[in-house]
């Protein structure tokens, strides 16, 4: 009984799903409820993973873990969802795809990746990441009568169901060698004379490589991130993320942390192919959906050079680089889901043009977000790379920190490219400015917290500081 | 002294610019609003900053009116606080920021609320870049200034805008991120990024040259130095007069201002070591630039080569490392900053008239217009570097350093003295004498009075300094002689270090 304590979030979140598939089954036209009811929910959740308390719990033969990171990492996905769900209300209504299953598949999504977060052995974290990828399937083919966003949705489906049986067959590996599925007996029986696991520990790297979209295995990211509806790739953006990040944070730092000289190479060269490709790979592109793609896997890029530091410096920057990036981000798809006119939305950023004439403020967060994802500074992205590459260069790493921050720059280009087709181009038609309350919130919220961030920047670091690992 | 002075004239225009940016009502409304509050913002901070210059003291070389505010926990603190050197960079920016706002009343045609907020969001970001104590402070308001910057020359520049808007900022980018790279090492090499700290604390030789070369790149490029000068005579062109005015008057200033203070302070090993290619570099600039804006028929890039010409000698007078260098190339820029200001006014001024740039479309301009015409030669006067201008101090004073390092140098360098004189009179000569090419420049009109307000203060002041240097000397002389002993201190210290 005691144990049901610290996983009330997750036995809520499960009740809610439930619940809320029965309310869409029995009150008719009911998506504006549910999705609200999910939002409240998801804030009520956030509540639950507060109260847990202040110190680190093991629980289940210790294969659930409750500690500083896992609260942290719950509380922003929890956050987030919300806040995805709340800004992208009118699209999906003006796309129709305002079923109830919904907001219940986002909610069950995310209890996957809450239970991913929190996992401490290889086979819950399983579980969590066939839930949570599952349902994410679902959500990218959401416009069924749609044919990019099925192709997005099969596309999806199959690469992600490689990558997932690369990584089953890497912690398969990993249990032969070391006789266990528990992270902290992975952890005593790994040395670095332990050939075999290696190869576990690079097939569970690809895996997660995959989930987190680093080169080179990115491929299906701008498809899927184009095809799916808006408001999936919003959620696409960011969610998986967070939870994907943390269990790499994990992986690497707790079962694998005596193998650190293998690994750290690899998570090397994926963060400076994510960087390079980010940065190059977007230049070319018409469709703001592909752009954010591309741009956010130069993201990771960065987020995995802190991760490849090596210390709990490193961590705690990877984790403020993912908090600033979600921001961020959720402000960028604030601006695109702004650009509609007569119930269609459009996606090609030519129809930015002169965008500053009639609608200046709009202009203005599509500013500041662009120049901050380009992390130039006083903005929060400049912070953001700031930490990361703080915590590199303590490290020695120099080569790492000048690829990544030469890739900025190439990178600020076509952020640049955006500022000059709103400020700079002819105007066009405007756009529609009946927005709903819920994301002009988000957005404005987002785009204040970018600008404002420098007047004080230390409430990240005080936030994530006792985030210590190893 | 509670009061925080300085954090006062940084923020002051930012807050100016926030008032703009919530101005409502009809749009001549405000236009009208907003262009009284711009004025009022940046000329109540120019007296603000006079009145720091009264209040400073000269006698003494420490930093003064130095504000500390925790910033990021544990390592970086909100630090400012000026010296003599300092100071008149202050004072040359809350100047120059009234005038540009002037012109700009006039010469901006659309979007004139967005340009004065653009307008004094530069200027903050240029007074923390004089002000701030701590490196990364100094990063911060060196970099952001390139936003607002990119947005005017993108938003009210010329035809090819958009091109020079993004060369401009992806070079400079490309310039500061290694920069910023140093100053992490920095902190990771001393434990901080405390400016006045650093000075104190001898970072090893060997890790000098990696950290003055980078430095330098932001430096270079900003500057900006032969051969990274590329972007200046694009960015130049486009940019609205304003702009241009900014640009020359201070950006290129705060490379300079970057120069004297971290790469003499920090790096002196490496700064000896690599004076002889800054020497090479410089020269270059200075004799190949003047080439070149011989040659040049748009007057706005004539005068941005000349720019380039211009910063060569106040390189040359940073690292000849004598009191007169570095006395000369700080009242160089100072100078510079007045006289290149005053003469892409004057190009704004004929441009806003007749809507061209070319020297070829000019000619005769003093009968139509007498008062422009001693306006513009008294600034080309002061441009050559004639005696009785700020120009030739500068100049003057550069040479004598240079002369006691290395004489080939300074006959070089003064080569471009003459040359300075040959495009600038041949300028002025295309332009003001000569017969009327064209019926319509008849029409042409003189100054009025805005313009002649602007026009006086600026010669005056180029002629007071002409005559009266020692004011400014006054001010930066006990930082100057402070910096050089610190220089020496530190250079031997390290060297014998190197020797044991």
């Amino acid at each position: 009984m005691q144990t049901i304590i610290y996983i009330l979030p997750e036995l809520f979140l499960s009740l809610v799903i439930m619940t809320l598939l029965m309310v869409g089954v029995f009150v008719k036209n009911s998506f504006k409820l549910v999705n609200l009811l999910a939002i409240l929910s998801l804030i009520f959740g956030i509540a639950l993973v507060l109260n847990q308390p202040n110190e680190v719990i093991k629980i289940f033969n210790g294969s659930y873990i409750i500690d500083k990171l896992s609260v942290y990492m719950k509380v922003l996905t929890l956050l987030f969802c919300a806040f995805v769900l709340l800004s992208s209300k009118d699209y999906i209504k003006a796309n129709s795809i305002d079923k109830i299953e919904y907001p219940v598949i986002t909610l069950a999504s995310t209890l996957g990746m809450i239970i991913m977060i929190s996992s401490y052995d290889l086979i819950v974290f399983y579980l969590g990441l066939e839930l949570q990828s599952l349902c994410l399937y679902i959500l990218a083919s959401f416009k069924r009568n749609e044919e990019k966003s099925t192709e997005a949705g099969l596309k999806y489906f199959v690469l992600s169901a490689l990558a997932s049986g690369i990584l089953l067959y890497g912690c398969s590996l990993i249990y032969g060698f070391t006789g266990s599925t528990n992270f902290e007996t992975i952890s005593n029986n790994l040395n670095e004379s332990n050939t075999g696991a290696v190869f576990g520990i690079v097939f569970v790297i690809v895996g997660l490589a995959f989930k987190i979209s680093a080169v080179p295995f990115h491929m299906w990211t701008p498809d899927v991130y184009e095809g799916s509806p808006t408001s999936v790739t919003s959620f696409f953006a960011l969610i998986p993320k967070i939870a994907a990040l943390s269990v790499f944070i994990r992986f690497m730092y707790v079962p694998f942390i005596n193998m650190i000289n293998e690994w750290q190479i690899i998570i090397v060269f994926l963060a400076i192919g994510s960087m390079i490709l980010g940065a190059v790979a977007a230049i070319g592109q018409t469709n703001i959906k592909r752009l954010i793609a591309y741009s956010s896997i130069g993201h990771m890029g960065y987020a995995l050079a802190g991760l490849a530091a090596g210390t709990n410096a490193g961590i705690q920057s990877t984790i403020i680089y993912l908090t600033i990036y979600l921001v961020m981000n959720l402000g960028a798809f604030g601006c695109i889901f702004m650009m509609k006119r007569e119930n269609i939305f459009y996606e090609n950023i030519n129809d930015l043009s002169g965008l500053s004439k009639n609608h200046p403020i709009l202009s203005l967060s599509f500013l500041i977000i662009m120049l901050s994802l380009a992390g130039i500074p006083p903005l929060a992205g400049f912070f953001a790379k700031f930490y990361i590459f703080m915590a590199v260069i303590e490290s020695k790493m120099y080569a790492l920190a000048i690829i990544g921050l030469l890739t900025t720059v190439i990178s600020a280009f076509y952020y640049l490219r955006i500022v000059k087709i709103i400020y700079f181009d002819k105007p066009k038609l405007a756009f529609e400015k009946d927005y709903d309350w819920g994301l002009k919130f988000s957005l404005a919220l987002s785009s204040i917290l970018v600008l404002i961030y420098f007047i004080y920047p230390s409430i990240l670091i005080k936030a994530v500081s006792s985030i210590v690992i190893y | 002294m509670n009061f925080p002075i300085l954090s006062a004239i940084i923020f002051i225009p930012l807050i100016g610019a926030f008032f703009i940016l919530i101005t409502k009502g009809t749009s001549t409304n405000i236009e009208k609003n907003s262009k009284y509050v711009a004025i009022f913002t940046s000329l109540s901070n120019f007296l603000l900053s006079l009145f720091l210059w009264y209040s400073f003291d000269p006698t003494t070389s420490d930093f003064q009116f130095v504000e500390e505010k925790k910033w990021i926990d544990g390592f970086i603190n909100f630090k400012l606080g000026i010296d003599g050197i300092s100071i008149l960079f202050v004072l040359l920016t809350t100047l120059i920021v009234p005038i540009c706002i002037f012109s700009g009343i006039k010469s901006i045609k659309f979007k004139i609320k967005d340009f004065f907020i653009m307008i004094l969001i530069m200027e903050t970001l240029m007074l923390g870049v004089f002000c701030s104590l701590d490196l990364v402070i100094f990063y911060l308001f060196f970099e952001g200034g390139l936003i607002p910057m990119f947005l005017i020359i993108g938003i009210w520049g010329g035809s090819r805008r958009v091109y020079s808007a993004f060369k401009f900022f992806l070079f400079t980018l490309l310039g500061s991120v290694l920069m910023l790279i140093a100053i992490i090492s920095i902190y990771w090499i001393t434990g901080t990024t405390d400016v006045i700290k650093l000075l104190d604390i001898r970072i090893p030789h060997d890790y000098q040259y990696l950290l003055w070369l980078a430095f330098f790149s932001s430096f270079a490029v900003k500057l900006p130095m032969w051969p990274f000068h590329t972007w200046l005579p694009d960015a130049h062109v486009e940019a609205p007069t304003a702009g241009s005015v900014i640009l020359a008057a201070i950006l290129l200033k705060m490379a300079g201002y970057g120069f004297i203070r971290f790469s003499l302070g920090l790096f002196p090993v490496a700064s000896e070591y690599f004076t002889p290619l800054i020497f090479i570099l410089s020269v270059i600039a200075i004799i190949y630039t003047s080439l070149i804006a011989l040659m040049q028929d748009d007057m706005k890039k004539l005068i941005a080569y000349s720019s380039v010409a211009h910063m060569g000698f106040v390189t040359i007078g940073i690292f000849s490392l004598t009191k007169q260098g570095l006395d000369g190339s700080i009242i160089h820029m100072i100078s510079h900053g007045l006289i290149s200001a005053a003469l892409f006014l004057c190009v704004g001024v004929i441009y806003d008239r007749y809507h061209s740039r070319s020297i070829s479309s000019y000619g005769g301009l003093v009968d139509v217009m007498p008062r422009y015409a001693l306006v513009f030669m008294i600034f080309t006067l002061g441009a050559l570097g004639l005696p009785g201008t700020s120009g030739f101090v500068g100049e003057f004073l550069i040479l004598v350093g240079v002369f006691q390092k290395s004489i080939i140098v300074a006959i070089l360098a003064s080569l471009g003295v003459i040359l300075a004189a040959i495009y600038m009179l041949w300028l002025y000569r295309r332009i003001i004498l000569g017969k009327i090419v064209h019926s319509d420049l008849k029409e042409m009109v003189d100054l009025n009075k805005t313009e002649i307000y602007i026009f006086a203060s600026l010669a005056f002041l180029t002629l007071f300094f002409g005559f009266y240097p020692e004011l400014l000397l006054n001010t930066i002389n006990v930082s100057i002689n402070n910096l050089m002993e610190n220089y020496q201190t530190n250079l031997n210290f390290i060297l014998d270090s190197k020797i044991n």
